[in-house]
């Protein structure tokens, strides 16, 4: 798939493609965009061989302001798309940008499917908690009580978990990262690329104008390592100012304990293997969840979950008895022309 | 009892058979239908089956029929009233008696007609229906208790009674075959052919067609030889074909012409699922299809591909392509090759989802928001559906556009003989590939002479470029809201879809007339009844000429002309009127409707007598 020598090798300088980024002033997007640029060079592809596919929203417009192939769709749609070219182009590297609204409430259909069918491509959900396109309403990942103009007297609807739904379709790739984590971010997006088969990367991103306190607790200096729990695999989960804290199993539930409390054996050690593990880690945020546990539980970042699964355009491609290519003529005259019995 | 042509049959014939969804009737009328073309007859075939699986057995709603019309020469439709009926119960009797020819032949399972069947077809406690016609003397009628003598041949089998009533269809398949004198040999080898995988039945099935052969031979039936009929010789290679592989074919053909290959993305719906089914088999020909988790994400998948330069196609009915239209525009905006098979059914919403309609007609030319053109086509016949989806991908892949085909429920379930054509004598495919070696720098909205613009395709060096459904600023492509370059763009759109016209063939009639006191203007799957009626009409001294559209939008030069030729003019469709609707605004005159929505198709007869009121009724131009 990937070209082991670049013929036609670039620079992020290369990736400017022209246009006026036009995202609101310290918008999270802007440094998504930065990191995505950063380490495209370095994958190893050529720069034609590199499709951005998105929907609609703010981070939709993202293919624009970058110089590769680029597919600015409709509204939730971008996984069908980007299913449709990896299957017929296996060659490329596709990536889906996405957000809250597209991938979760209109494309929440495609979103479960293109989890279980698992093409090898990488989706970007930039998850900022708010539509900011259209000035504000509440989204499918907002908290309960926000207040926005279609919830004016506070949203009703519980907020999805994207990661839990995604480990809920099978995802093979489920990780976070968040758009103030510049180094994190841009080793989540290599190891989404070096994944065979869907990389589902949910970005904590922030929206200034619309939900500027959303990440308020993980943004603050003073709070963040409180609030974060970074996952390594193979490493405890320790946390905290000081990594004074640890994320203890007890009687099956996550709790937060001081790290000296902490039994050997009952420490959290993370395995991105175990989808058990994966799925407790992707509720960690769930108030339900954190009550079940009688734990205030931190936000994990990064590779939750991680298995090897065919692609599915390698599948596809496997059930042909002839490569997928132009109908040749010898086909259609046996089919056209059959032998009179 | 009245005179039958007993040794002579008239030049066309036609045959229907009903029976309960479930007895086998539509594999029973294929089989008929392949013995009929083997005697080199023409043939054109009508289904006509409940949208349940298994509706309740013998009752009116579960009824499931299947019509042939044979001919010595050309024939276009399954024909109006029969001239044999096979009825397998009472509830078959109820509602197809009324389609039988007087002096026709009624072949009766008597079997469907103890008090149960009687009761569920809606016959009073004390009525014997087949007793009162017996007495009326109308028809000439064969009893046989097929149900029984199914039962009987298959006694030396282990096989429960439900399995056995399965055989029923062949022992009515082995009774036809000796009422018209048709080879058994031959319909055994085919038998064997289709069911090679299961010898068992095959063996099965050859016992209970030659009980039912035997069945005429002992009862003396008079034989009527459908090879007494004398068959104009049908050109070589002729087949019998169905509108859904012919489809299939035809993009197959496209593929093959155009060097792209063909990748099929579908949602399962009733009656567009065989195209896909078709394709998907055929893993040996280098095609992928795919299912998908809806009709958005079908056609999504759809313009992936064909975003990567694929021929990339979908087949759905009304319901998807309404799921569809967003995706489309986006098509449209974007200008990127993609062919949309619409297999009509009636609607609104779930309609009758098995039952012919032409309602899409408007639906496909402006069902979107926005204004987006985009070229329409529908075939005449199964066998026309070859041509026209060869056509779509055509247009598609030199346009770069979305292409919508009008089939429907007749036309794909229907059969017909086709001589397929050589891949050469196809015209050929050219697609407005942007040259990578070019020296100039690549704009996505650059256009040829034709008003395409010039393709990339992710992959190719030095074209990379963005596009999308925002508005584009004309050549560079680049986001724009300005006023002005939109109404450029809008009518660049438009007129791209207009040039097509020049490659389409201009306005004719089928008799070549050019003036005269009245045309019948149809389009879509009335093809065959507007021509069988037309026939008719001419042969008791009325002066008629038919006109058929393949081309919806853009529609053939030279139209608005012809029609001025003509006095009256006639457009009968199954929908309410769309077709006239959109002749009378596009060429500001008077067009007389004939329109008909009952889920089944104009029958030739009918249609000469509605041609003939409505010249009366219609006030000239």
């Amino acid at each position: 798939m990937r070209e082991e020598v670049s013929h036609h090798h670039f620079t992020v300088k290369d990736l400017d493609s022209g246009q006026e980024v036009r995202w609101c002033p310290a918008c999270g997007d802007y440094a998504i965009l930065k990191q995505v640029k950063n380490i495209l060079p370095e994958l190893g592809y050529s720069q034609e061989n590199i499709v951005f596919i998105s929907g609609i929203g703010c981070s939709s417009r993202f293919p624009y302001y970058i110089e590769t192939y680029g597919f600015h769709s409709i509204h939730g749609r971008a996984p069908t798309l980007a299913t449709g070219l990896k299957v017929t182009r296996p060659e490329l590297s596709v990536w889906v940008i996405t957000g809250d609204g597209d991938a979760l409430a209109i494309g929440g259909n495609h979103f479960l499917h293109v989890m279980r069918r698992n093409p090898d491509i990488n989706i970007l959900l930039f998850n900022n908690q708010i539509y900011g396109l259209t000035k504000g309403q509440v989204s499918p990942t907002s908290p309960v009580d926000q207040h926005t103009p279609t919830t004016p007297r506070g949203s009703i609807d519980r907020p999805l978990a994207p990661l839990a739904v995604a480990l809920g379709a099978g995802a093979t790739f489920a990780a976070r990262t968040i758009d103030r984590l510049q180094n994190h971010m841009a080793d989540t997006f290599r190891a989404a690329d070096r994944h065979r088969g869907t990389a589902l990367v949910e970005i904590y991103q922030h929206c200034v104008v619309f939900n500027d306190e959303a990440f308020q607790a993980i943004y603050d200096k003073n709070t963040r390592e409180e609030n974060i729990v970074l996952l390594e695999a193979g490493q405890p989960l320790f946390f905290g100012k000081n990594n004074e804290k640890a994320i203890c199993l007890e009687e099956g539930k996550p709790r937060v304990v001081a790290r000296n409390d902490c039994e050997t054996g009952r420490l959290w050690i993370h395995d991105p293997t175990d989808i058990g593990k994966a799925l407790l880690l992707a509720r960690f945020e769930d108030p339900a969840f954190q009550e079940s546990t009688g734990s205030e539980l931190p936000t994990p970042v990064g590779v939750l979950y991680q298995k090897e699964q065919t692609p599915y355009e390698v599948s596809i491609h496997g059930q042909l008895s002839r490569p997928y290519g132009p109908v040749t003529a010898e086909t259609l005259e046996r089919l056209m022309f059959p032998k009179k019995t | 009892m009245p005179p039958v042509n007993k040794n002579e049959l008239s030049r066309r014939l036609v045959v229907r058979i009903v029976g309960d969804s479930g007895q086998g009737i539509q594999m029973l009328g294929k089989l008929f239908s392949e013995a009929v073309a083997d005697e080199g007859l023409r043939l054109g075939t009508m289904p006509d089956f409940p949208a349940e699986i298994r509706a309740p057995v013998g009752t009116l709603s579960g009824l499931s029929g299947f019509q042939i019309q044979l001919g010595t020469t050309e024939v276009y439709t399954a024909g109006g009233a029969a001239d044999v009926l096979v009825v397998m119960n009472a509830a078959a009797l109820k509602k197809n008696l009324p389609h039988l020819k007087p002096g026709g032949i009624l072949i009766i399972n008597s079997d469907g007609f103890n008090r149960r069947f009687l009761k569920l077809a809606g016959y009073a406690e004390d009525e014997d229906p087949v007793a009162d016609i017996e007495k009326a003397g109308t028809y000439e009628i064969i009893t046989a208790p097929i149900t029984k003598l199914t039962h009987k041949a298959l006694a030396d089998e282990k096989l429960p009674m439900k399995a056995r009533d399965r055989h029923q269809n062949m022992f009515v398949l082995g009774l036809l075959a000796f009422l018209f004198n048709q080879n058994l040999d031959l319909l055994e080898s085919r038998l064997r052919e289709k069911f090679s995988r299961r010898p068992e039945m095959t063996s099965r099935n050859i016992k209970v067609l030659r009980a039912g052969y035997h069945f005429g031979e002992t009862a003396e039936l008079i034989q009527r030889p459908v090879g007494s009929f004398h068959p104009t010789t049908p050109p070589e290679n002729a087949q019998y074909i169905f509108g859904n592989l012919a489809t299939a074919y035809g993009l197959m053909a496209a593929s093959a012409r155009s060097g792209r290959p063909l990748f099929m993305a579908t949602y399962p719906i009733t009656p567009a699922s065989d195209i896909g089914h078709i394709l998907a088999r055929l893993q040996e020909a280098g095609v992928i299809t795919i299912q998908m988790e809806d009709e958005i994400a079908a056609i999504g998948a759809v313009m992936g591909a064909a975003y990567g330069g694929s021929l990339a196609v979908t087949a759905t009915s009304g319901p998807g392509l309404d799921l569809m239209e967003e995706a489309i525009g986006l098509a449209v905006s974007v200008e990127l090759p993609l062919v949309i098979i619409d297999v009509q059914r009636a609607g609104p919403s779930t309609g009758m989802p098995t039952k012919p309609e032409q309602a899409d007609l408007l639906a496909a030319l402006w069902g979107r928001h926005g204004e987006a053109p985009l070229p329409v086509l529908a075939p005449a016949t199964p066998d026309d559906a070859f041509f026209i989806t060869y056509e779509a991908a055509h247009i598609a892949l030199e346009f770069l556009t979305p292409v919508i085909v009008l089939s429907d429920a007749l036309i794909a379930n229907s059969a017909r003989l086709w001589t397929p054509p050589h891949l050469d004598d196809l015209p050929p495919i050219s697609i407005p590939w942007w040259d990578p070696k070019s020296s100039a720098v690549y704009q996505p909205y650059r256009r040829n002479e034709k008003g395409v613009r010039y393709w990339a395709v992710p992959g190719m060096p030095g074209s990379t470029h963005r596009i999308g459904g925002l508005e584009k600023e004309d050549l560079t492509g680049a986001v724009s809201y300005e006023g002005a370059n939109h109404e450029r763009m809008t009518r660049l759109r438009a007129e791209k879809i207009r040039h097509i016209q020049q490659t389409i063939p201009s306005a004719r009639t089928e008799g070549g007339a050019t003036s005269g006191p009245l045309i019948i203007v149809g389009w879509g799957s009335t093809y065959g009844a507007i021509r069988e009626a037309v026939e008719h009409l001419e042969q008791t001294g009325f002066s008629v000429e038919h006109l058929h559209l393949r081309h919806l939008h853009p529609m053939p030069s030279g139209l608005d002309a012809l029609l001025d030729g003509f006095e009256t003019i006639i457009v009968p469709e199954h929908n309410a009127g769309q077709l006239a609707f959109l002749l009378q605004g596009r060429f500001l005159r008077k067009v007389c409707s004939i329109t008909k929505v009952q889920g089944q198709p104009f029958t030739p007869e009918e249609l000469s007598r509605k041609i003939l009121e409505a010249a009366h009724a219609c006030v000239k131009k």
